[in-house]
């Protein structure tokens, strides 16, 4: 059964009242510029998959030959051209486009557009006004699938807003892994990415979520996303950004609904050439016993400006705790960071909640002292710098991990 | 003996205080010679200044070690000639783990059951996978040093007061590991050399120094049995020494 078209119309009107709204944050973008729509068909392996698109999903993470993967979903443009299911793994968990969630379960109106705001601005609202499908993850009831599932989103060609909504819903006592690789094909592509993100973990339930983008120097990102967790739930965030990008805006949110619930948000970023990017979390505990960390790892380069958010908002009368540690180095005298934590305690008179923010240039001391060991100046500062950024992110391939520290050394080297 | 490391008359300042007054001296290779001196003296700054620290400006002189000019070589060119040091308080680096940097240091050729006996020995094992010097006690700040150093086995080790920051049950170990370190434990190593800066003297318990120095404002003024030396400061401090000049 459908989700009912009422519920639907319901949404788009909420939307189209939203959609002129502009941001709090990041630079206005002007929709209208992104038009273009391509259908394409779909693929029967990942391998099949054109040389320059096979290149863009592997620097995200993805494997072509699905190894140690539970299922993989792809889509290009705003196509959704691949779809997968280990067969080791049939009954514990499913994957689809959410525009086929939408046509087969009704019940999906409790979770689609139930956390991000539909108006929130007029991103949002493009992303329901003209959603181009995006991924329905949902892994049954206490089933614990080995090995992730990958999700690729590429774009390939120009003028495309890719308006994805995806849905990942962790069933009680269940956990899974979910990397998600976000990147162009062509690299002087102009367009936008949206995303919509909703993820719910239910009683008990885990979810490690590792995003790595690999945008470019005309692209603008705007991803909006909500994790919902229920009691003992477990919500672990994981975001990459090595890659230049002409702007990115995203403040995801983890929503610590159940009592005992628990969420981490680790974000590492390298601000290149003129890339605006302006990227936080917010915890909002509201269970009691929650507890939150968001740790975020930020180097600016050439003209690059980023903005580092982090919010906790505690809400609950009972026990609650909460760290941020936000940390930045800028590597040029063109680039900037601006560290802005907040903590909010509304009336949370039981809750802990405690930041430490720091911006500096990567310490001489530090370099020198390596330097005394026979390392080169170049080299000690690459180790520093991949140190700072401490990539040590669980379930990220071993190439990736070496592709990463390879971009990270290239462009500290650059940056002296 | 061949001359390892030769001074001659070098003067050098730390944010424009001029702290060396004219140095001269000159070792053998093998040779393990002490240097003893009242605070400020200028023995850490003789010491920087031969790693090649840019904080310590040479004004005159020139450094010679194994024959070759290195007055104008930056850390990194010491390093890889031969030169290493044990830094009395050495910097915390945070999210470089001790493991990484014995990684990195190992290229040079070390084997890894050299590497791993050594982390035994220094009863490292555990603090492998912590960032450097992040949060380490005195004795595990000193012994992490050594350890990096037998893993860079340089020819000439200088070692900036390793007892200090040092509990009594740890300055045995420290004795033994700067021992091997410099292939006294075994047969003596004939080419590697080492000067270690003491203000208790302790560490001459576990090394056979061949020679002392007292460094007394700026200058190198008594050379001696290590022994004899220290004997005489605990009589009479550096009293003699401000007489002397």
């Amino acid at each position: 059964m459908p989700v009912r078209q009422s519920y639907l119309a319901h949404v788009k009107a909420q939307a189209a009242a939203a959609k002129e709204k502009k941001a709090a944050f990041g630079p206005d973008i002007d929709l209208a510029r992104y038009t273009e729509h391509i259908e394409r068909g779909k693929i029967e392996s990942l391998e099949n998959l054109p040389t320059q698109a096979r290149e863009a999903a592997i620097m995200t993470g993805i494997s072509l030959e699905e190894e140690e993967r539970a299922g993989s979903f792809l889509q290009v443009d705003q196509s959704v051209v691949y779809e997968s299911l280990n067969k080791a793994y049939e009954g514990q968990l499913e994957i689809m486009s959410t525009t086929d969630a939408l046509e087969k379960y009704d019940w999906l109106e409790e979770y689609f557009w139930k956390s991000v705001p539909v108006d929130q601005d007029k991103y949002t609202a493009q992303a329901a006004l003209n959603m181009t499908h995006g991924y329905f993850i949902r892994v049954f009831a206490h089933q614990k699938p080995q090995y992730p599932v990958q999700s690729c989103l590429l774009v390939a060609e120009n003028y495309i807003s890719q308006n994805v909504h995806n849905i990942i819903i962790v069933e009680e006592g269940a956990e899974l892994q979910v990397i998600t690789g976000c990147t162009l094909s062509k690299s002087e592509a102009e367009g936008i990415h949206l995303g919509i993100s909703e993820f719910y973990v239910k009683r008990g339930g885990k979810l490690f979520f590792t995003m790595i983008h690999n945008w470019a120097d005309n692209f603008h990102v705007r991803p909006r996303t909500w994790a919902v967790v229920e009691e003992e739930g477990s919500f672990v965030s994981n975001y990459v950004l090595l890659k230049p990008v002409k702007s990115i805006q995203a403040f995801p949110v983890a929503y610590l609904k159940g009592d005992r619930a628990s969420a981490k948000f680790n974000t590492v970023v390298y601000g290149l050439k003129d890339s605006f990017i302006d990227l936080g979390s917010r915890i909002i505990l509201e269970g009691r016993e929650t507890r939150g960390e968001s740790v975020a790892r930020t180097i600016a380069a050439g003209e690059s400006t980023i903005y580092s958010r982090g919010d906790l908002v505690a809400r609950t009368k009972e026990y609650c705790v909460a760290h941020l540690d936000c940390r930045g180095i800028v590597l040029s005298p063109r680039a900037n960071i601006y560290a802005i934590p907040q903590l909010v305690s509304a009336g949370a008179m039981k809750a802990e909640l405690s930041h430490e923010a720091s911006i500096g240039p990567i310490a001489e001391e530090q370099v020198e002292y390596l330097m005394s060991r026979g390392i080169s100046r170049d080299d000690a500062i690459s180790v520093i710098t991949s140190g700072f950024l401490n990539l040590d992110i669980p379930y990220i391939p071993e190439f990736l991990d070496r592709s990463i520290k390879e971009v990270i050394r290239a462009t500290s080297e650059e940056a002296l | 003996m061949e001359v390892m490391l030769k001074v001659e008359d070098l003067w050098v300042s730390v944010e424009e205080r001029q702290v060396l007054k004219g140095v001269n001296f000159s070792m053998d290779y093998g040779e393990i010679n002490v240097l003893f001196g009242p605070n400020g003296a200028g023995k850490t700054t003789f010491m920087m200044t031969l790693m090649g620290f840019p904080k310590y400006t040479v004004n005159q002189g020139r450094i010679y070690f194994k024959g070759a000019d290195i007055t104008r070589y930056d850390l990194y060119e010491r390093a890889k000639l031969g030169l290493g040091i044990s830094f009395q308080r050495p910097p915390t680096v945070r999210g470089v783990t001790l493991q990484k940097m014995i990684d990195i240091i190992a290229q040079n050729g070390s084997d890894d059951a050299h590497i791993k006996e050594k982390v035994e020995q220094l009863n490292l094992a555990g603090h492998l996978q912590r960032g450097l010097n992040d949060g380490f006690s005195g004795g595990e700040m000193k012994r992490s040093e050594l350890l990096q150093l037998m893993v860079q086995r340089p020819e000439l080790v200088l070692i900036d007061e390793p007892e200090s920051g040092v509990d009594i049950e740890n300055i045995s170990l420290v004795g033994q590991a700067i021992n091997s370190l410099l292939g006294r434990d075994k047969v003596k190593d004939p080419k590697r050399g080492a000067i270690i800066i003491t203000h208790t003297g302790y560490i001459l318990d576990f090394v056979n120094a061949d020679r002392g120095y007292i460094v007394f404002d700026g200058v190198f003024m008594c050379r001696g049995n290590p022994r004899d030396i220290l004997g005489e400061v605990k009589k009479h401090g550096y009293r003699r020494c401000a007489e002397c000049r």
